[in-house]
């Protein structure tokens, strides 16, 4: 039998993963329509105040998205352990870590890509300053990645347990705190009009560390899950 | 072998503690900037250490676990796990008792309370992944993988807190300085710091026995255990 | 007794090496607790074990 390539299972994932997100669109949108969500009740449960709340802003924006990113993370594998394809994806001769890491880039394209789109809406409605936006997507972009990564290997080590939701949360935000302390931190400073490039290289770097470290963990941790 | 260990440790932590205490509540003189209130360095100081130098017993333990698949070293990281979380939890507590007097309240986002906060999450995150797994063979080789996720992860939530509390810092606040400490002072500190550590590893004797033996399935190696014990 | 009198600062000192105190001997017994609950049921899975 002629086993395909690595690059070629990687897209045939991909591939797959978009195609069933997209036939579930509703369910995909949840993070984004949370995102959207957590926002708007700032400025009802503080005040309208522009002042107060281009001040808030950052913080906001940067909670939003980690929670948005939590919810995300559940349906992450869970679906796919349940009907079993994973144990098929398990026993293929592909890397399970390059399997896994096409499901995560899908999963973060359905999911994290909107939330960067979203995001000068949002930065719009909280009086975010304008030359705050563009730092404030670019930081997104490179943050979300490395949300969806560690949200994958915690989901992988939690799929299939009963109280998997509030663990699930416990287990993510401990890690993920960098995250949000140099995306606030960035967006914090492009609206001082301070430069940035130095905070968004912090976020590169978490980026590229969980892109070649969790990979691997995710399929150790998705093989414990197994069996 | 953990039985005949433990009850030295566990004396000699008794012994140190107590010398510790006597030298560093009585004897010591106080501090010229604090007064007496320095005294609480010789519970924080060392509840301090212990909760750091727990978590790299726990997924150091795990790691060889996990890699060379020994139930004993899944046990002992089990067992370090809620001693660890005690001592950060202590350490917390003591250091906002600390703040009190020195800052004038009793919690400031200091970079090292912020870490320490975050090492106490990361306890509770790993005591829940492995008591909601029921079966132990799993919840030893998924907890032990969230350990090295978290060591890894130390360094950065570290660097990261940091970086933000200077930042965000108002000035206020000034480092409760080191002036160069009394030998006098240090001795009692000493004391303690090793009575803790042999504390520690009383602890983690006692309670990885308990672990192993929860595991154990050899019939003839929990007969001899259980009969020496009862 | 005047080196037991902390001044301004005993409460303080007290509480925490009070807390510490309780920790610790909790920690004690709890591991206690925990060895003999789990000697109990290693003893009854032997026992079972044999008689199966």
């Amino acid at each position: 039998m002629d086993v395909p390539g690595l690059g070629q299972a990687f897209a045939a994932q991909l591939v797959r993963d978009l195609r069933l997100g997209f036939r579930h669109i509703g369910q995909a949108a949840n993070p984004l329509v949370f995102f959207v969500m957590v926002t708007t009740l700032f400025p009802l449960a503080l005040s309208p105040s522009p002042q107060l709340l281009a001040a808030i802003a950052p913080g906001v924006v940067w909670v939003s998205a980690l929670l948005a990113s939590l919810l995300a993370a559940e349906s992450l594998f869970r679906q796919d352990v349940e009907d079993g394809t994973m144990e098929q994806l398990a026993l293929s001769p592909q890397p399970l870590s390059l399997l896994l890491l096409a499901k995560t880039t899908a999963h973060w394209l359905m999911t994290g890509l909107p939330l960067v789109i979203m995001a000068p809406v949002v930065g719009h409605a909280l009086f975010l300053p304008g030359e705050a936006v563009p730092t404030t997507m670019a930081a997104l972009a490179l943050a979300t990645p490395t949300l969806s990564l560690v949200g994958g290997m915690m989901a992988a080590l939690t799929v299939g347990l009963r109280r998997g939701g509030g663990l699930l949360s416990l287990l993510i935000l401990p890690v993920v705190m960098p995250v949000l302390i140099f995306g606030a931190r960035a967006t914090d400073m492009a609206s001082g009009g301070m430069e940035t490039s130095g905070v968004l290289s912090l976020l590169a770097a978490l980026m590229l560390l969980a892109l070649s470290l969790s990979p691997l963990a995710m399929a150790a941790a998705m093989r414990i899950s197994l069996d | 072998m953990s039985t005949t260990l433990a009850p030295w440790f566990g004396w000699l932590a008794l012994l140190l503690i107590v010398a510790g205490t006597i030298g560093g509540l009585f004897l010591a003189p106080a501090d010229y900037q604090q007064g007496d209130g320095f005294r609480i360095i010789y519970v924080h100081v060392p509840s301090a250490w212990l909760s750091m130098f727990a978590y790299v017993v726990m997924a150091s333990s795990a790691a060889v676990g996990l890699i060379w698949r020994i139930k004993l070293c899944h046990s002992l990281a089990a067992a370090a796990a809620p001693v660890g979380a005690s001592f950060t939890f202590l350490a917390l507590a003591t250091g906002s008792i600390w703040g009190k007097p020195m800052w004038g309240t009793w919690w400031v986002w200091d970079a090292r309370l912020t870490a320490e906060l975050v090492l106490l999450f990361l306890y509770f995150g790993y005591m829940a992944l492995r008591a909601a797994i029921d079966d132990e063979n799993r919840a030893d080789r998924a907890s032990a993988l969230l350990a090295i996720i978290g060591v890894i992860n130390i360094p950065i939530i570290k660097y990261s807190v940091e970086w933000w509390n200077t930042l965000h810092q108002p000035a206020t606040i000034s480092k409760i300085g080191k002036p160069s400490i009394d030998t006098e002072m240090l001795i009692p500190l000493l004391l303690m710091w090793l009575g803790f550590t042999c504390y520690f590893f009383f602890l983690l004797l006692v309670r990885g026995r308990a672990e192993i033996l929860s595991r154990e399935r050899n019939k003839q190696w929990l007969k001899d255990a259980l009969g020496a014990t009862s | 007794m005047e080196w037991l009198d902390y001044g301004k600062h005993a409460p303080y000192v007290w509480s925490s090496v009070a807390l510490t105190a309780v920790v610790l001997l909790w920690n004690v017994v709890a591991a206690r607790r925990r060895l003999a609950e789990l000697t109990e049921r290693a003893r009854r899975r032997l026992i079972a074990e044999e008689n199966a």
